[in-house]
């Protein structure tokens, strides 16, 4: 049976990448990156998660089969991510005619807590119109 | 006695094939190939597990940025650090195992499983002490969570996701010492032969898929605000 076999410096190597890797992404983390810092970061870990995939999962030298489960597997997270983001984050750009741009909008990235939706206070839950 | 016979049936066609081989596949490289399948089909729904905590890490951290920034800043990055070398390093004596048996090298294929257990203990340790102090800090959302400043509800939600991300990420390491241990000592009792080794290389992949859950968890945990950019 016996599948490749990959030689041990192969592994010693990537785990040299990875670890190199660990230290880009903590040096990155320690540099101001304005709104970068959140998707270079995303991009070191994507980067080591394929080295891992590829040489320590061994799907570099896997069948067809098995590289287009990994790649679905990939695929549908991307959509779970790309689809609700695309919700999530546009929310607040558009206000129809009488509309508001209330519910799960990012009102401000920095200003103080006071922004977003007020929370319901108890004793002014939705009021009782039927007078006494 | 068609029991008697089939049984005789049974027994003699098991000479012809490897003692590891299940009957209803051709050879043995059909057979790792389905239960490398197999287990692909298993992570991917991993894949959708932690993606969906991660998905709703990322649209709170969206909302709350600074929230995001003064949690991650409580967390100790020398331990999260010193996590991720050791889960790295435990990735490569996992392959080393797999190697090993793979070459048929039955001592190795113990040592390095071994040392992967280790490893993995020693994460667990960590994680142990630095779930402990955040109970003193009392930064364990619930009742008792306490926070200076405004941000407090939305660093608790901050908390919530640590936890819970960190929690399962745990819970998968339990689960992974305990398969290490019974595939090491499947090892030990000569089990595997370069022919057949399907556990040891199964039982890698689960590993390597939970170190790779780390190495985004500790960034998106960790490594927040570091350069103060928000707060």
């Amino acid at each position: 049976m016996a599948g490749h076999i990959s030689p041990k410096s192969t592994y010693i190597t990537i785990f040299g990448a990875l670890m190199a890797c660990t230290i880009l992404t903590v040096l990155a983390a320690f540099t101001n990156l304005g709104d970068l810092n959140f998707p270079v970061a995303i991009a070191i870990a994507v980067f080591k998660a394929t080295l891992v995939v590829l040489f320590f999962m061994h799907v570099k030298y896997s069948s067809k089969l098995t590289k287009l489960i990994v790649g679905v597997a990939f695929f549908f997270l991307g959509i779970l991510l790309t689809l609700t983001l695309t919700d999530y984050l546009s929310r607040g750009w558009f206000t129809a005619a009488g509309g508001s741009t209330s519910a799960g909008a990012i009102t401000t990235l920095t200003g103080p807590l006071t922004t977003g939706n007020p929370p319901l206070e108890p004793g002014r839950a939705p009021q009782n119109t039927s007078p006494k | 006695m068609p029991n008697g016979t089939a049984a005789a049936a049974h027994e003699e066609h098991h000479e012809h094939h490897h003692p590891r081989l299940q009957h209803h596949f051709e050879d043995l490289e059909q057979q790792h190939e389905a239960a490398t399948l197999g287990m692909w089909l298993f992570l991917v729904t991993e894949v959708m597990f932690f993606g969906g905590l991660i998905l709703a890490y990322s649209l709170y951290r969206i909302w709350y940025p600074q929230a995001w920034a003064l949690g991650s800043e409580e967390l100790n990055i020398y331990l999260g650090g010193f996590n991720t070398v050791v889960l790295i390093g435990s990735s490569l004596t996992m392959a080393l195992a797999v190697r090993s048996a793979q070459t048929g090298a039955q001592r190795a294929t113990v040592g390095w499983l071994l040392f992967t257990i280790v490893l993995g203990l020693t994460f667990l340790v960590v994680k142990f002490f630095e779930y402990k102090e955040k109970f003193e800090l009392h930064h364990v959302p619930g009742p008792y969570f306490q926070f200076e400043g405004p941000q407090s509800p939305h660093v608790q939600i901050f908390f919530s996701l640590y936890f819970a991300l960190t929690g399962v990420h745990a819970l998968h390491m339990i689960i992974g010492v305990g398969l290490m241990s019974t595939i090491t000592y499947m090892a030990y009792r000569k089990r595997f032969t370069p022919d057949w080794y399907t556990p040891v290389e199964l039982g890698g992949l689960y590993w390597h898929f939970v170190d790779i859950v780390w190495i985004f968890l500790f960034p998106l945990l960790y490594l927040v605000d570091r350069s103060h950019h928000i707060i």
